[in-house]
């Protein structure tokens, strides 16, 4: 028996039971009120096995839940079925919003966390233009150098980057898992900053202002479908105008999905300590490790 | 300095960079750099000044200068002056008529890509429209073997991505099963790590190699590691059977990258010494448009005069794969889906003109202006201008990388609706397994629950 054969069977019996309302079947069929006409649905993502006929269906579900991939979703044809298609568009969509939004006044304060600004006015221009994003604002320059605590071992900053949810979503138990990571070790610390359309090079700009040995931004990555709350860590140990890209060391995928935030904290503080013991970070630290 | 009127409105270009830059199709990476044209019409007279360009011209005024970088130097040392003789003289414009022409055959073009530097591949592509490129790739198939032979005709092979956000070892096999069994994987297995210490690379590197060990999988496997950690996992015994690493285009975004000629000189004769397999074609080069200008180390050249020196410079080390991910860095380089077209088109041309066994992998990010529709576009015309190879991505969807690729769905479709085949060896493999018949998948394919 072929499965939609199956399932035409298992759909008569259940409209016998009276599970399914004439309301799910084609309009036509009934002479319907104005209420009858309005369909309401709620529609949220189940993850379960699409493939028809599995060897051992189990084994797909166990699999399926411990990745966040899209697998175990079988196929029509070569192609997705329906409902996983629609999911993944619908992904896209939100993820695509996610870039467009800002972190939230409220949670800068419940942090206490000082809001400087790069050059980036515009999302528009933070988005084309990414020098723009790699500078601090003169303002922003100006308050650092007159207010942040100098010469200290450890400068971090909070970077909105691509994705403020991912901020908003990880930021209350990664920082302070982060400081206190710090502060067991004895490790001298700056005032922590938040720096408005900010990205990973900016860093190096602050750094020069405050003079610290090794900076940290935490950043919120560009969303992906599967997660649009991620945080990236870069590290660098005292930045210069010879900083090459393999010099940062990358912790990325920082989010309950992955890396839980507050695991991430005690993490960074351990790779802080190894970067500052070795004065090096990126491939330079991986080699001499 | 070289002067056009058109229009009745006169265009002056510094230098032959200059009029690369502003013959370009529009690109935003381009915009942010300064470099290029300020109207569609200038466009065009950059376009006709290149067209009369002789190629002698480019040869003696590389973009930038050899004393100056090591991807030039590796370009101009590679190259076969006899066969450059021959063609000196003859204009961009000449260029793209030969290599468009009926008379001239695939054997043709491979002779005389050994005699042309990167700008000049890149000149004539700029020359060409969307069909020119197709029809000009469809002419060229470089070939390349490791494990597998990529590239013959009417085959197409596929990157099965297994990725997982903190590599949790069963995570990565199961979509590593759920690739394979929509035939995926005949290119490589290549998972990307987001721990890239050694260890857990080399922890990876053997789950993959085992795995393939177990099911006899003809293929290769591959954990895209700094290559400087996976030399050293491989000088403690891991097991691998190709190398990769990113390359840009000018030798100041490679230092960047941390990867320069020596290191890549080391990795190739270690993976000879101690790579698992069969070779000769034993790394895997990453490239794409925008990652100069990202870096801020373009140098005031275009992006795709870049990412044809970084064929260049690629072609160097006989790669078995050279992957192009234009799209994958965002809108400040590559605005949205026609752009990300166009770079897929223009670089794949250019790919193989050098001679690369080129795989394209059309991508978005989800900050650009581009969606599912744009990146199917963009896979099914490469793969009618016969890209060798693209990546599978479960659901078309990485979460690691947070971006989308091909999915192990469009890889079964991109070879169905062409008629095209996996590679010899895998093809045999997925018959055994029952997962494929005549070409096509069978029932039992798409269920990553048959690995048991």
């Amino acid at each position: 028996m072929d499965i939609q054969t199956i399932v035409k069977q298992v759909m008569e019996e259940l409209q016998k039971e009276g599970q399914i309302k004439s309301g799910d079947k084609p309009a036509n069929d009934a002479v319907h009120t104005k209420e009858s006409s309005v369909r309401t649905i709620i529609y949220e993502k189940v993850k379960q096995s699409g493939v028809d006929l599995p060897a051992d269906l189990q084994e797909i579900e166990k699999v399926q839940a411990i990745t966040p991939a899209r697998i175990g979703i079988g196929r029509t044809g070569t192609r997705m079925k329906t409902r996983n298609y629609l999911d993944f568009r619908i992904d896209h969509a939100a993820a695509q919003d996610a870039v467009f939004k800002d972190v939230s006044e409220k949670l800068l304060n419940e942090l206490k966390l000082p809001v400087l600004h790069s050059k980036a006015e515009t999302m528009d221009q933070y988005l084309m233009d990414l020098d723009s994003g790699r500078k601090l604002h003169d303002s922003s320059r100006q308050w650092a150098e007159e207010n942040l605590p100098k010469n200290k071992e450890v400068q971090i900053i909070v970077s909105d980057g691509l994705s403020s949810t991912g901020v908003e979503a990880n930021i209350r138990d990664l920082l302070p898992a982060l400081v206190q990571g710090l502060q067991s070790k004895s490790i001298s610390l700056g005032e922590p900053v938040f720096i408005k359309r900010s990205r990973v090079w900016i860093q190096d700009d602050l750094a020069s202002i405050v003079n610290c040995d090794c900076v940290i931004s935490l950043i919120g990555e560009r969303p992906g479908l599967a997660t649009a709350k991620s945080i990236s860590a870069y590290l660098i140990y005292q930045p210069n105008e010879d900083t090459v890209e393999a010099d940062r060391t990358v912790i990325s995928n920082i989010h309950e999905g992955g890396v839980p935030p507050v695991e991430a904290g005690a993490h960074l503080a351990d790779l802080i300590e190894d970067i500052l013991k070795h004065k090096a970070s990126g491939v330079k630290l991986s080699q001499l490790k | 300095m070289y002067t056009c009127t058109l229009k009745n409105q006169t265009y002056q270009f510094r230098s032959i960079a200059d009029v690369l830059a502003k013959a370009s199709e529009e690109k935003s990476g381009d915009k942010m750099a300064g470099i290029s044209a300020g109207s569609s019409i200038e466009r065009m007279a950059a376009k006709v000044v290149l067209s009369e360009i002789k190629l002698k011209e480019i040869y003696e005024n590389p973009v930038i200068p050899y004393e100056k970088d090591e991807v030039t130097r590796i370009i101009y040392d590679d190259l076969n002056l006899f066969i450059y003789k021959e063609i000196a003289n003859w204009s961009v414009g000449e260029l793209r008529d030969y290599i468009l022409s009926h008379q001239t055959r695939t054997s043709d073009l491979f002779r005389i890509s050994k005699g042309l530097t990167s700008e000049m591949i890149s000149a004539a592509a700029k020359l060409m429209s969307s069909i020119d490129l197709v029809m000009a790739s469809q002419k060229i198939r470089p070939t390349a073997h490791c494990n597998t032979t990529i590239g013959e005709a009417g085959r197409l092979a596929f990157r099965c991505q297994p990725n997982h956000p903190i590599d949790h070892p069963d995570g990565i096999l199961a979509s590593m099963k759920e690739g394979l069994s929509y035939g995926s994987g005949d290119a490589v297995i290549g998972v990307n790590p987001n721990n890239d210490s050694v260890e857990s690379v080399s922890r990876i590197l053997h789950m993959t190699h085992d795995f393939i060990q177990k099911w006899e999988i003809p293929t290769q496997n591959c954990v895209l590691a700094h290559i400087t950690t996976q030399m050293q996992a491989l000088k403690k015994g891991a097991p691998i059977a190709l190398m990769f690493q990113s390359l840009a285009g000018t030798q100041a975004a490679n230092e960047d990258f941390g990867v320069s000629k020596e290191m890549l000189d080391e990795a190739f004769q270690l993976m000879a010494k101690h790579g698992t397999s069969t070779g000769p074609n034993q790394l895997y080069f990453e490239t794409g448009q925008g990652s100069e200008v990202s870096l801020d180390a373009h140098l005031g050249i275009d992006m795709q005069t870049l990412e044809a020196r970084t064929y260049g410079y690629a072609r160097h080390w006989k790669p078995f794969m050279v992957n192009n991910v234009s799209g994958f860095i965002g809108p400040e380089t590559i605005y949205d889906g026609k752009q990300v077209i166009r770079a897929d088109l223009e670089d794949l041309f250019m790919g193989k003109m050098h001679g690369l066994p080129m795989g394209i992998a059309p991508t978005y990010t989800n900050h650009m202006q581009a969606d599912q529709n744009d990146q199917e576009i963009a896979g099914m015309l490469t793969a009618l201008a016969g890209a060798n190879f693209y990546m599978g991505v479960p659901g078309g969807d990485d979460v690691m990388l947070s971006y989308q690729d091909t999915s192990y769905h469009d890889d079964a479709s991109l070879r169905e609706m062409l008629g095209l085949r996996p590679l010899r060896e895998f093809e045999i493999w997925l018959e055994n397994m029952g997962i494929m018949e005549n070409g096509r998948l069978t029932e039992r394919a798409g269920d990553l629950s048959i690995f048991k």
